[in-house]
């Protein structure tokens, strides 16, 4: 997932005006009492749920659908929402019974097959979505997704509809913690208003949700209310949501200021020095479950021979995290110490020993360890970065510097800009990037599973470096088939050691979400994946 | 004068061809643009080929471009990655940036050639040398400096204006980002006006004007400041093109949903289909205001015969 944007020159612009005109605190509106302005950007795509990826549309999603299973946005713990139950005996056969008496928005009723249809829908190859890979685990996933070619077949063969609330799902493998992925927006059930008419329904969509789209300008605002209609117990505590669309946000937070907006969900990188007296306690910085790193090339030579993981460790040494996220992201991010999220908590998997020393500053061992093992190869350590967007310039120049100044030598490492991400992207997934790159991952659920195999699993869809490990591989595998939870956690972190040895990729650090909100609103938060709870919002 | 148009307009084919073919090329050389829709991680391959075929974006560029082309006159400027239709994104966002260059015009004149009609009949004068250093303050400062500082003067500080256009984008909304806009043409204005009437106030005919002793104002208006405009027009008409395709700085400022906006979001989601459209659209804009002013040329200088 991506960022919003930053234009530096207006950012630095705003930074010097805010110096010369001494900001101050505007006084909130009164206008449309109860409902909450927030700050808003274009999606990205289609307003489908398998077909959103990104967090502003994710924001509609999360107020308009609830599926299943709902992560609880403080703990992360993935709770029933409509799911009465979800029971197997193999880890592999699951039985899903829905709970009875909810309805879309439009009264029709939500029924097995509301789930089953949606599924089918996002899997299929024809209808071009960005997330159907979700449903790769579901048997049949590759007669109606085909690596190559068109489709076999109309639906997963894995899906059965047994009656109005029950459905079955067969997987591919054992995958126990599969029930804990369904939180997921893109695992939501669609009305049959959706299939039936889908141009009227991307217009104005229509769901489950506690709030419903009273209306929608593309590319400008959407206004959602509250839905009196709703089943579920996390009941809206306001009239309705206002979504309105900037294209910088440092004129969101500018209204934020002025009073004309209640919340900014993005603050912009140059705000963050005056944040704190600008909205003293109404600025929030919390965990989310996005980690940075720099990733490898396996498949070039130089990086696998013996002794590269000797470089790449003394290179993980080499980077003063504490000082780049204090100076240049004023703390909206954290050092990483292994591979996954603090959001996961600890019983989830996360680890704060697992990189160890590694991942700790130290010029000496860095110098010795990059050494012993041959030297950088090339001499020059490049590091790729979009430069269009988020900023990424002034930290890979910072981790430079740093790698830099920790070896001695001023040629160590270079930042290689590429002009859009889009063209970034493209090399990095064909495998046309040489040196090392920053390579982010956004969990699409709170699951040590969802840092580990997409990233470093042989052959795995985000596994841009081709990095690839028998040992690795089978421990995933392993903990996959676990049935216990807590065993099957354990087989993560037994693999994630693997890759602690191997530093396949050098963890940098944790992102954190970060939003501030205006005195009219209360109770305000985001949730593991950055996105405001809007539901929770008072508004005084 | 209608084969003096016909002649123009048929040179505008070729710019218009050359115009768009840049602009798709330039489009195209920045990389795959599908891969820039997953986010940080690989798209699976085979919904990307599935989006790149029914983007067009698997044939090579000639091909692209021939189809693109066939399709435009047509009326189908193609359709956006968000699903959205180009046209449908031209309806929005054209209408309110055709406003805010209105307003952007409308100070240029008024406040524009005021100021320079003012100074150029006093040369020399403290009015002359105050606004002469004003308007260098302005060219100097660049736009979104000023912006960014009317905004939070008149938005936070003093709370006159919201910092914010809304989506309406009501023409009194308009006023101040219009004001920013305008500010470094509207200085050009005033220069090139000033310069221009002290000129001409030396001339035969403006002697020859106050000699038959007509009113003062007559002299000026109907003599004077007719032939001295030529040049302001010329200026003001091409500037149109320029304000339209500039106002991606003021709109990003004000939170504007005009063609900026929309060029911005397209240049970073490379999206083909809404760059080329847009600014196709932005060319034929920018020739139609140069033939408009190559026409006023005739209606305000009657030596100047089109044949």
């Amino acid at each position: 997932m991506r960022g919003a944007t930053h234009a530096k020159w207006a950012a630095g612009a705003v930074a010097v005006a805010v110096a010369a005109a001494g900001c101050g605190g505007g006084s909130g509106g009164g206008d449309g009492s109860g409902v909450v302005r927030s700050s808003w950007g274009d999606p990205q795509n289609p307003l489908e749920p398998a077909n959103t990826n990104e967090v502003q549309g994710g924001k509609v999603l999360d107020m308009i659908f609830r599926g299943l299973k709902r992560y609880d946005p403080k703990t992360g713990e993935a709770k029933d929402m409509l799911a009465e139950s979800i029971e197997s005996k193999d880890s592999r056969n699951f039985t899903v019974k829905i709970k009875d008496g909810w309805t879309f928005g439009n009264g029709e009723a939500v029924t097995a097959k509301s789930f089953v249809d949606a599924w089918n829908y996002g899997a299929h190859l024809r209808n071009n979505q960005k997330n159907a890979y979700f449903f790769a685990y579901i048997e049949g996933y590759d007669k109606v997704h085909p690596e190559k070619g068109d489709a076999t077949a109309e639906t997963l063969s894995g899906l059965k509809v047994v009656d109005g609330r029950t459905f079955t799902v067969r997987l591919t493998q054992k995958f126990s913690t599969w029930p804990e992925t369904l939180g997921y927006p893109a695992f939501a059930p669609l009305p049959k208003a959706f299939f039936d008419d889908r141009a009227g329904w991307l217009a104005k969509p229509v769901g489950n949700g506690p709030y419903a789209v009273r209306s929608y300008r593309k590319g400008s605002t959407m206004e959602l209310r509250k839905w009196d209609g709703y089943k579920g117990e996390d009941k809206a505590r306001n009239g309705g949501v206002d979504l309105n669309v900037y294209t910088d946000n440092n004129t969101a937070y500018t209204d934020l200021m002025a009073g004309n907006l209640d919340l900014v969900d993005d603050v912009p990188a140059a705000q963050l020095k005056n944040v704190r007296s600008d909205l003293g306690d109404r600025y929030i910085n919390t965990p989310a479950g996005i980690i940075q790193t720099l990733a490898f090339p396996f498949y070039d030579r130089a990086w696998t021979k013996p002794g590269a993981e000797k470089v790449r460790r003394g290179l993980a040494m080499a980077i003063d995290r504490e000082q780049i996220t204090e100076t240049i992201f004023r703390k909206t991010r954290t050092p990483a110490k292994d591979w996954t999220s603090p959001v996961l908590g600890e019983d989830g998997g996360y680890s704060d020993s697992v990189c160890g020393d590694a991942c700790r500053y130290d010029p000496e061992q860095a110098r010795k360890l990059v050494r012993e093992g041959g030297g950088i190869p090339g001499g020059t350590l490049k590091i790729s970065y979009n430069a269009d967007t988020g900023s990424h310039k002034e930290w890979v120049d910072a981790v430079c510097n740093s790698i830099n100044r920790a070896l001695g030598n001023d040629r160590s490492c270079t930042g290689n800009p590429i002009g859009t991400f889009a063209d970034f992207r493209s090399r990095a997934s064909r495998q046309k990037l040489d040196g090392a790159w920053r390579a982010g991952w956004q969990m699409d659920y709170p699951l040590i599973q969802n840092f580990l195999e997409p990233n470093y699993f042989t052959d795995a869809p985000s596994n841009d470096g081709k990095y690839s490990d028998e040992r690795f591989d089978k421990l995933v595998n392993e903990a996959n088939a676990e049935t216990d939870t807590v065993k099957a956690v354990g087989k993560f972190q037994d693999a994630e050691k693997i890759l602690a040895e191997d530093m396949p990729a050098i963890p940098l650090w944790y992102q954190n979400g970060s939003a501030g909100y205006s005195d009219r609103v209360s109770d305000v938060a985001l949730n593991q994946f950055s996105v405001p709870v809007y539901e929770q919002i008072k508004v005084d | 004068m209608g084969r003096y148009v016909i002649r123009r307009l048929l040179q505008m084919i070729p710019v218009f061809f050359g115009a768009t073919l840049l602009i798709f090329l330039m489009v195209h050389v920045m990389g795959d643009p599908v891969a820039g829709l997953c986010g940080d991680r690989r798209c699976d391959p085979a919904t990307a080929a599935r989006l790149k075929r029914e983007f067009g974006l698997d044939k090579p560029v000639w091909q692209q471009y021939a189809t693109y082309m066939g399709n435009v006159f047509t009326g189908d400027f193609g359709t956006a990655f968000n699903g959205q239709k180009v046209t449908e994104l031209m309806a929005s966002a054209f209408p309110v940036t055709i406003r805010l260059t209105l307003v952007a015009v409308a100070f240029e004149i008024v406040i524009g050639i005021t100021l320079g009609v003012l100074t150029g009949l006093r040369r020399g004068r403290p009015v002359d040398t105050t606004v002469l250093l004003l308007t260098l303050v302005v060219i100097s400062v660049p736009t979104f400096v000023t912006g960014l500082l009317l905004q939070l003067l008149l938005g936070v500080e003093w709370n006159v204006i919201k910092p914010s256009v809304s989506p309406r984008a009501t023409v009194d909304e308009l006023l101040v980002p219009g004001l920013v806009l305008a500010s470094v043409s509207l200085a050009y204005v005033t220069r090139l006006t000033r310069t221009s009437i002290a000129e001409n106030r030396r001339a035969d005919y403006v002697r020859t004007a106050v000699a038959k002793g007509l009113p003062r104002r007559r002299v000026i208006t109907r003599h004077l400041l007719r032939n001295s405009l030529i040049p302001v027009v010329t200026f003001i008409g091409t500037d149109v093109g320029a304000l339209m395709g500039g106002a991606i700085v003021t709109e990003r400022i004000f939170n504007i949903h005009g063609v900026g906006y929309q060029l911005y979001q397209g240049i970073l989601r490379q999206s083909t289909q809404t760059v080329v459209g847009f600014v196709t659209v932005l060319v034929l804009v920018f020739l139609a205001a140069n033939l408009v002013v190559d026409l006023l040329y005739a209606v305000l200088d009657p030596r100047i015969r089109y044949a």
